[in-house]
């Protein structure tokens, strides 16, 4: 009972799956075209991110001036952007890395895509320490190379440098995890590829992989011992993009509470953002037999915890400045009027999106459907902007003397930019979604026969898709019989004869590569021979078969052993 | 010695396992085993040696560990020593606590990135280089066993037969 798992887990691959229906189902959108809602949404996003260039573009050309900011308020949507991209792009290494280190199964349906949103976040991120640098191009005295200025080298006391470090390991580990784990995925598609150009692509992007046991081993290492690495860095990420603002003097800013806090909020948001993704990717790319109740469950029972976190977090926070009687934390908390004051919008956006509304999670009908957990989602992605926008401006906009006090307001160009990012995201996420992989394959095999609901139904009750090994080897043992030597045309229209002709003006070639057994080798043979359809393939019988085989001379007795006639006629209905 | 093998291809992870053993047990050479995912238990009955690939980690850890403690050091205390907002660079002692998480970046970039070279280097993959699989449904739901023919082929061909192998080609290696 290797395979075992308790029957009260409910099933996570759904839908009868099979080794060869996975390869299927998750190579379907690569060789498939696209649809047009498809490119609806790749228009839309396009012309988001090129609007974005062109404001970043004349923000580089004309000066960080453009921008709305002031002398008072001098870090708004920039920074609070980029700590929202970093905050989403949390969730991906959390289920990659986190989940596997505890031996999570229900996180392979979704990693790769998680994965990938934090690589596309984390790229978004990025943009903003970088255009806010206003001289782009003196960007490299962010590192501590040896340079021509009397030796001036970068501030290591700074967070603001612990970041470049912390960004840049972070977003370059989490590319190689995630590619990784994608060369034996690559390999699959590699492997059917039928178009030369196809197979050129994914033969490099594969580096060569051929699944060899030591490989494998390796791979399974490196996996656990990347997870082991990654786990810890992905809190020192965000606990070192707090202290851009912990260890800052600016009242407000200057909170030990800040690194915990912002990692929880940084997972919120990020499952947050993987609902708001793979809701929507599951039904256009058809992974509902993957991406599961029960998958969509457990992430929003992460989401209530993580958001349970943060909301003890504000309310801490504002018992403590009532509390401690301290000036400072008076002044911040309940003087500014962050509830009442000019940015009592914020602030209660911030407090109903965040805490109150993620509440309904506490009903098991609400978060395990849908489109209730899709409309939640997206409260919690704005929610979490907010938090980011309300510590960094509200905290600005009232500094120890009154005279200076001010709002700020984002001009054209700000909004541009942060639409712009939005716009960038999604065209990466569109473009994967086409191209990539985006179920971890070979993982999600590994798991078919534990998680599997035809084997978890059958390992309950005596169903025949539950084959003792015995069986197995005792059925395979029969080798078809060979058929005698014959003339092959005279085969092949013998064997048009019983199954009937294939007309190309009326009928309708079938995808004979959804019959497991067929790959798109076989297809080309059979279509050689005359054989489209799923009504043809249905219509075979022994004589057939052996038929089949005589002709092809490969495979003998696999058409027979795998029932290709009876996976056909239900493929047919 | 024949030059000759016999690619057994199964259909089954477990009908796989079970034949490595008998193949083993029967004292016939496995030169390689192709799996379409990672078949638990697959490297323990084919007797491979467990990965080292761990322990380099480990090494390339402690290796970025140090080469960040030398460039702190060089940069901050001895190169240039700076006194920044009251807090003087004169001594790394009294200036680590600063140094912390640059030094646990850097043990985490060293460790990741030279591991995953390190396996790609020792696995042989890496950009154009051509897949290696002899067929190519072991990437989809097959599984394909390389055995040496030592002596009978014939006999090896039913032994493999009878495991369950779903298909039996022999092939010259070349």
């Amino acid at each position: 009972m290797a395979h075992y798992e308790a029957p009260i887990r409910e099933a996570i691959i759904t839908g009868d799956k099979s080794y060869h229906d996975i390869t299927v189902d998750v190579a379907a959108p690569i060789e498939g075209k696209a649809n047009k809602n498809w490119w609806i949404a790749f228009i839309i996003a396009l012309v988001a991110f090129l609007w974005g260039v062109g404001a970043i573009a004349y923000t580089i050309g004309t000066g960080i001036g453009v921008w709305g900011l002031n002398n008072r308020i001098n870090w708004a949507w920039d920074i609070t952007n980029f700590v929202w991209w970093v905050g989403i792009g949390h969730a991906g290494t959390l289920i990659s890395a986190v989940l596997l280190l505890f031996r999570q199964k229900w996180r392979m349906g979704i990693n790769r895509s998680a994965e990938a949103m934090t690589i596309f976040a984390v790229v978004q991120a990025g943009l903003f320490p970088l255009i806010h640098m206003g001289r782009i191009w003196d960007g490299f005295y962010v590192l501590p190379i040896p340079n021509q200025l009397g030796s001036l080298w970068v501030n290591f006391n700074s967070p603001l440098l612990w970041d470049v470090f912390a960004i840049s390991t972070y977003l370059s580990v989490s590319l190689v995890f995630w590619w990784t784990g994608l060369l034996p995925d690559f390999a699959m598609i590699r492997d059917r590829a039928t178009k030369p150009f196809q197979k050129k692509i994914y033969s490099l992007v594969s580096f060569g992989w051929s699944g060899k046991a030591k490989d494998w081993q390796r791979f399974e290492e490196v996996s656990l011992v990347l997870a082991g690495l990654a786990t810890p860095l992905v809190l020192s990420v965000h606990t070192i993009v707090s202290f851009d603002f912990a260890t800052s003097v600016i009242p407000g800013w200057h909170s030990t509470v800040y690194p915990p806090y912002f990692v929880a909020g940084a997972v919120f948001s990020g499952f947050a953002m993987v609902q708001t993704l793979l809701l929507i990717m599951r039904k256009v790319s058809n992974l509902e037999y993957y991406i599961t109740k029960v998958h969509i469950e457990n992430m929003n029972k992460v989401i209530l915890v993580t958001g349970g976190i943060v909301t003890v977090a504000y309310l801490s926070e504002l018992f403590v400045g009532w509390y401690t009687g301290s000036s400072y934390e008076d002044f911040v908390y309940l003087s500014v009027g962050a509830a009442t004051g000019p940015y009592w919008w914020a602030f209660w956006s911030l407090i109903i999106c965040n805490s109150v509304i993620p509440q309904l999670f506490w009903f098991k009908k609400i978060r395990t459907n849908y489109i209730w957990t899709f409309i939640i989602s997206i409260f919690i992605n704005i929610g979490m902007w907010f938090e980011r926008f309300d510590i960094i401006v509200i905290n600005l906009s009232r500094g120890h003397l009154p005279s200076s006090w001010t709002q700020f307001s984002p001009t054209f160009v700000d909004i541009a930019i942060f639409i712009g990012t939005l716009g960038f995201f999604f065209v990466l996420f569109l473009l994967y979604a086409r191209t990539f992989p985006v179920i971890a394959q070979a993982e999600v095999k590994s798991i078919l026969k534990s998680t599997g609901d035809n084997y978890k139904r059958a390992r309950e009750g005596g169903d025949p898709i539950e084959k003792t090994i015995a069986q197995v080897v005792e059925k395979k043992v029969e080798v078809a019989t060979p058929v005698v030597e014959d003339d092959k045309d005279a085969q092949t229209s013998n064997l048009l004869d019983s199954l009937g002709a294939f007309d190309a003006d009326t009928q309708q070639a079938d995808d004979l590569k959804k019959v497991k057994g067929i790959g798109p080798v076989m297809e080309k043979t059979l279509n050689q021979i005359g054989i489209y359809t799923f009504a043809q393939v249905g219509k075979m019988t022994k004589k057939e078969y052996d038929l089949l085989d005589s002709i092809t001379g490969s495979f003998p007795g696999r058409a027979e052993r795998d029932d290709w006639a009876g996976q056909a006629n239900k493929l047919k209905s | 010695m024949s030059s000759k093998v016999i690619h057994a291809l199964y259909d089954d992870d477990d009908v796989l396992l079970k034949a490595v053993k008998e193949v083993k047990a029967a004292h016939h050479h496995i030169e390689e085993i192709y799996t379409p995912f990672p078949v638990h238990g697959l490297d323990k009955a084919m007797g491979l040696e467990p990965t080292r690939l761990g322990i380099t980690a480990f090494m390339y850890g402690l290796t970025g560990l140090g080469f960040a403690w030398w460039f702190l050091n060089l940069i901050m205390i001895q190169d240039w020593p700076q006194n920044i907002g009251g807090k003087p660079s004169f001594s790394f002692a009294e200036n680590m606590p600063a140094f912390v998480p640059v030094m646990f970046e850097m043990t985490v970039f060293f460790a990741a990135h030279l591991m995953v070279i390190t396996f790609y280097m020792r696995s042989k993959i890496w950009p154009f280089r051509e897949a290696e699989n002899p067929d190519p449904r072991t990437t989809d739901d097959h599984f394909l066993m390389e055995v040496a023919v030592d002596g009978d082929e014939d006999k090896l061909a039913s032994l493999l037969k009878g495991t369950g192998a779903v298909e039996i080609n022999v092939k010259e290696k070349h």
